[in-house]
């Protein structure tokens, strides 16, 4: 039993941490955030040339065939440098969904693994939660093609999309498990409406809207695609946890420094022995959420329920530990961590884009107990 | 023991509930709810409103144009206002110089500045915090070195809340160098048009305007601005900073307004058939809430007696400002909750073809207000502080 990354995991971990030292430091960062869409554009095509956007794509399909370990080795340095790019929603979660071997599957697969194209999964709508069986819209098929019709309220990094990976209930009704298909739906498809929305985290999402959309191309068999999502969406989560642990762990060094650095009274602030047992307590989150993550993350996917319940439990106490390591981050820095300018208050507003991306604590409290 | 309202008080009550009905305009209520201040010209508009009406000053004295208000009734007051989502007064010129003034004050200031508060004509905010002086105040090195009939004074102040909008600005400065740091620093009042003073944005994570560094190069302050005596400023801050605890009194009871925000927000959600509301987790949640509020409320009433009755309240003001902070990081959270995935919709993105892009309701501000609270527990003395302040004051330590 190891829970470190091997050599080459390692190697994956410090390119992609050079890769966010060098684009994202501080200056840069804002850059990148305020939407510079030709400087998006070249990260995205570093990091594709790297071949990092492969990474999950199974071999047999042109792809790099990672394990969830090279995953998070990847997303722990991109959330240690909030690098805020779409990259487990196009490169982890829609390659999970893409795998029915399908030459249109295929086709999205060259272009997410060559960065020529951004995919984002649409499942969560007004009434559904974070419930996946939950799917209002619908595919009827019309003279042999499918005709979509509703609403998606929330496409987590579903701004910058190209593609819409989007649940559509070809049977069954609004809360049954059968039923479920999937469908692949070009973002400038006639009938699709597409709202964008900046989120506090630099992340940028959407809202779709399917007014009688005519020639969405099916994507698996029909009425079961459920579990393919449910798994694909765990790995999703699953590359979520390495990238909260890896910003939790470098706000956790940087109030450490700021502790030793920043004098009152006369003296290091980190010499108060009550905000000793605060950096002490945020160091044990990161130990816990670090241990729980990686062993979620060892069998994220697999086809049994013992695997689903170890990623809901480690969602919730890797997102629970976050936001406290966020809100201590914050408040050890006093007004400073309230700034703009420290990096302090980007990790706390990504630590808390990433606990409700993909399902709330309290969603995935209720699926482990379920 | 006597815990109900007098039927004076209940007239009262019914004078301002009459007062307040239909009176704040429809677009500042959800801000409101959320915690945040109202832009500035908005809050010009209600304290004229309210001076209009008498009550522009409900904690002063009459004698200095106040209401002359029995806690009781300010409590009322407060209570309406926040049933009414109407905003809190901006409590910088109310709640912290002007008690200064009419207690330290001379006579000419008392003139000069008092009136102007309440009528809104004036905006005053706080020159305290410095880079290098935020917890520990008394580390402060702005000077004030005296030339003549003016004092000249040099330094960066920090923190410096809506100086960007404010006419004038309450300055502690050090004027001579003693052996305590307590001692030497004095209380001045100044013109924010005086040459020398420069004020600079500091961006915060909730992406609203609300702060600034300040700088003070050269600045000449007549010295009839500078109040009580020479060197003393340390203890008429420290009336100050009593006095801001005593305002997040005031402040607690509108976390009233955020509960019916939780409300409004999770009984609009519906999850498969059932309101959130309806749903025993969330349910449970939300009363565990509104449990803390009305424990809090009744900690509020009882300081709010003990003021009645004359009687010292210790530590409390610090116990009630440590509880709001929480309640008001807790309340505006489980709203953020409550409105599910859309609440990461923070801004709409422009230059959509298909029409103008709508968020959700609620959108940006209850996320801008859970983010915001994040400040509360640093602001005003940090919740470090303040238990340090009560286990000193309530126990000796």
């Amino acid at each position: 039993m190891d829970f470190n990354y091997n050599e080459e995991q390692q190697m994956l971990f410090d390119s992609v941490d050079r890769f966010g030292q060098q684009r994202f430091s501080q200056d840069k960062r804002r850059q990148a955030l305020a939407g510079d869409i030709a400087l998006n554009q070249k990260h995205w095509h570093e990091m594709a040339e790297l071949g990092w956007l492969m990474i999950a794509i199974p071999e047999e399909a042109g792809g790099l065939g990672g394990s969830m370990a090279d995953v998070m080795a990847i997303t722990e340095a991109m959330g240690k440098n909030l690098v805020h790019y779409p990259f487990v929603a196009t490169s982890i979660l829609a390659p999970a969904l893409l795998c029915d071997g399908s030459d249109a599957a295929n086709v999205v697969l060259d272009k997410i693994g060559s960065g020529e194209a951004k995919v984002a999964a649409a499942f969560l709508e007004a009434n559904s939660g974070y419930d996946l069986y939950r799917v209002g819209t619908t595919a009827s098929s019309q003279d042999g093609a499918y005709v979509l019709s509703g609403e998606k309220c929330h496409v987590e990094d579903g701004g910058d999309a190209d593609w819409y990976l989007v649940s559509a209930r070809t049977g069954g009704s609004d809360d049954e498990v059968e039923g479920i298909s999937l469908f692949l739906v070009p973002k400038d498809a006639p009938g699709l409406t597409v709202e964008r929305f900046r989120s506090i985290d630099g992340h940028r999402h959407a809202r779709l809207r399917f007014d009688q959309l005519r020639g969405a191309q099916r994507i698996g068999e029909a009425d079961v695609a459920l579990p393919v999502i449910e798994r694909g969406v765990a790995k999703g989560i699953g590359a979520h946890l390495a990238e909260a642990i890896g910003s939790m762990e470098e706000v956790s060094r940087v109030t450490l420094e700021h502790l030793k650095t920043r004098e009152q009274f006369g003296r290091p602030i980190g010499s108060f022995q009550v905000l000793q047992h605060r950096i002490v307590d945020m160091k044990i989150a990161c130990e816990e959420a670090r241990s729980i993550g990686s062993f979620a993350n060892v069998h994220v996917g697999d086809e049994n329920s013992s695997a689903a319940q170890r990623i809901a439990a480690a969602k919730v106490r890797v997102s629970e530990c976050g936001i406290y390591v966020g809100k201590q981050a914050v408040q050890l820095h006093g007004g400073l961590g309230f700034s703009d300018e420290l990096i302090v208050s980007h990790h706390f507003k990504r630590l808390y884009g990433l606990s409700v991306a993909y399902g709330s604590i309290d969603h995935h409290r209720k699926r482990y107990a379920e | 023991m006597e815990l109900n309202f007098e039927a004076a008080d209940i007239a009262f009550r019914d004078e301002v509930r009459d007062f307040f009905a239909g009176s704040i305009p429809e677009d500042w209520r959800t801000r409101v709810r959320a915690g945040l201040r109202l832009n500035p010209e908005e809050l010009i508009h209600y304290q004229k409103m309210l001076a209009e009406r008498g009550w522009g000053a409900p904690t002063w004295p009459v004698e200095y144009g106040g209401t002359g208000w029995s806690p009781v009734q300010q409590y009322i007051f407060w209570s309406e206002a926040a049933r009414a989502d109407a905003p809190a007064q901006f409590h910088q010129g109310l709640e912290l110089i002007g008690p200064i003034i009419f207690t330290y004050g001379t006579p000419e200031q008392k003139d000069k500045y008092l009136p102007r508060i309440i009528s809104a004509d004036d905006w005053w905010c706080q020159g305290y915090s410095e880079p290098g002086a935020g917890s520990d105040l008394a580390a402060l090195k702005t000077t004030a070195i005296k030339d003549g009939d003016h004092y000249v004074l040099n330094g960066q102040k920090m923190w410096t809340s809506y100086a960007h909008v404010a006419s004038h600005v309450f300055v502690l400065a050090r004027s001579s160098q003693e052996e305590k740091r307590q001692r030497g620093i004095s209380l001045l009042l100044l013109d924010m048009e005086s040459p020398g003073i420069t004020v600079r944005k500091i961006p915060t994570m909730d992406e609203k305007y609300h702060t600034n560094d300040m700088f003070l190069d050269n600045v000449r302050v007549p010295v009839e601005n500078l109040i009580g005596e020479e060197g003393r400023g340390w203890e008429y801050g420290k009336v100050l900073l009593d006095r801001e605890r005593m305002v997040t009194a005031s402040v607690a009871i509108f976390l009233k307004q955020t509960i019916s925000a939780i409300r409004s927000a999770a009984a609009r959600r519906v999850i498969g058939n059932v309101p959130l509301i309806e749903q025993p987790g969330f349910r449970g949640k939300l009363a565990q809430f509104e449990i803390e509020v009305m424990a809090l409320q009744t900690m509020v009433l009882r300081l709010m007696a003990d003021a009645a009755n004359g009687a010292e309240s210790g530590s409390r003001g610090s116990m009630v400002k440590l509880r709001w902070s929480q309640l008001t990081q807790e309340g505006t959270a489980l709203w953020v909750e409550a409105l599910g995935p859309e609440a990461m919709h923070f801004e709409a993105m422009e230059g959509e073809a298909a029409g103008l892009p709508s968020l959700p309701a609620d959108m940006p501000y209850a996320m801008q207000g859970a983010l915001y609270a994040r400040v509360t527990s640093i602001y005003g003395g940090s919740s470090e502080i303040q238990h340090d302040i009560i286990a000193r004051r309530a126990f000796g330590l």
